[in-house]
């Protein structure tokens, strides 16, 4: 049941991005079109879930046992750098197809505050292994969701006669805002 | 000399404002502004990474190798925002419970890397110094702005202060919609203001 409270409230309830603005910046710079919103989703779906259980890891069984807990920010953004380095260098040698789709969001995402924030907030939250995994993927969901909805719309919008104050970014940030208003009707759900 | 270093100051306020111009560091810009407070002291906060690894960076600039050196700026980097995190949570505990997970989360402000990278590998100690300063207040502006914006017609304050009642204040400002909304005009009206002024020279 807990699981099943966890999928919901991160995918819909407490949207990553329309609720609690992780990773705006791929969120807004590669919207443009639904196909690279998907390919950048995927890529931070694969790393979000192996930096997850990385970090906790090394939390559980490095940091807390030796009391060095102050390093959490300094170790876990090292660690998913070079986590994402790595995934890269496997990729490219393993799956090249994986890796033409994925490869070109793959730097950008050490960056992506989305990543450490989750990392961050599975130990906050003091989630079990399980529990920090089903956290996770629900949402690298919600942020693939919110991401592709959004890409859809924008590539309507490229259509329509905007005001020309308006054209760029500030229609970009409007709209977002009026998705986030419809992700607050799911705000009762748990 | 003095007033290239003015200039150097001054950029970050609106020629090349972080947010409203460049548009980085977006996460902490709509996280933390519900209020005007919080916004100030993120921005502060920030100010503080940016001066001192904009020095630091700029002192060790030519130790590290050039394949290396994004990891090298990262590292120093984290170690101030952990700094900020201790400081912060040992003098001002409620501020730092408010800005929550955005505290440890300015190790990825693009902001941050993107000067180290553009400005301060390139250029000498004072510069680099001046140049963070700048662009963290210029950063701190913004962000006090919005969360006036959102705090007055969300809540009816600003730095806590009632200005009207609560009767008649719109919630939605200070919730996640209203900080994509507002922004996104404050970005119309500042491109609005800049086309003018170049209109005129």
């Amino acid at each position: 049941m807990s699981y099943i409270i966890i999928i919901i409230s991160a995918v819909l309830v407490n949207n990553i991005v329309l609720m609690q603005f992780l990773g705006i910046c791929p969120f807004l710079g590669v919207s443009k079109r639904i196909s690279t919103a998907t390919g950048m989703a995927g890529a931070v779906a694969f790393v979000m879930v192996l930096a997850t259980i990385t970090t906790y890891l090394i939390q559980k069984f490095i940091l807390d046992p030796l009391g060095l807990a102050y390093l959490q920010t300094i170790a876990f953004i090292l660690v998913i750098a070079a986590l994402v380095q790595l995934v890269e260098i496997i990729l490219k040698k393993v799956s090249p197809a994986l890796y033409q789709a994925l490869g070109i969001f793959l730097p950008l995402i050490t960056t992506n505050c989305a990543i450490l924030g989750v990392a961050i907030l599975t130990i906050q939250k003091d989630f079990n292994l399980m529990e920090g995994v089903v956290f996770a993927v629900s949402n690298a969901i919600g942020f693939g969701l919110a991401l592709t909805i959004f890409a859809g719309i924008r590539e309507h919008l490229d259509l329509q006669n905007i005001p020309k104050g308006l054209k760029g970014t500030p229609i970009a940030l409007i709209t977002a805002g009026i998705l986030a208003m419809a992700f607050m009707g799911f705000s009762g759900l748990v | 000399m003095a007033m290239n270093q003015w200039k150097n100051f001054s950029k970050g306020f609106i020629r090349e404002n972080p947010i409203f111009v460049l548009v980085l560091g977006m996460c902490p810009t709509l996280g933390v502004t519900s209020s005007a407070i919080n916004g100030l002291g993120m921005g502060l906060a920030t100010t503080f990474v940016l001066m001192m690894s904009n020095i630091v960076i700029s002192l060790v600039k030519d130790v590290i190798p050039d394949k290396v050196r994004i990891p090298a700026f990262i590292v120093i980097i984290a170690a101030f925002v952990t700094v900020v995190q201790l400081i912060m949570q040992a003098y001002v505990p409620s501020l730092y419970k408010s800005l929550g997970l955005f505290i440890p989360l300015i190790v990825v402000n693009c902001i941050v890397l993107g000067r180290a990278e553009a400005f301060a590998s390139k250029n000498n100690i004072v510069s680099s110094a001046i140049d963070g300063l700048g662009i963290g207040l210029g950063f701190s502006f913004a962000l006090v702005l919005l969360g006036s914006i959102r705090e007055i017609l969300g809540s009816g304050k600003i730095f806590n202060l009632t200005l009207y009642s609560e009767n008649y204040v719109t919630l939605l400002f200070v919730l996640a919609p209203g900080a994509f909304i507002v922004l996104g005009y404050l970005i119309a009206l500042i491109n609005r203001i800049k086309k003018n002024q170049e209109a005129k020279s």
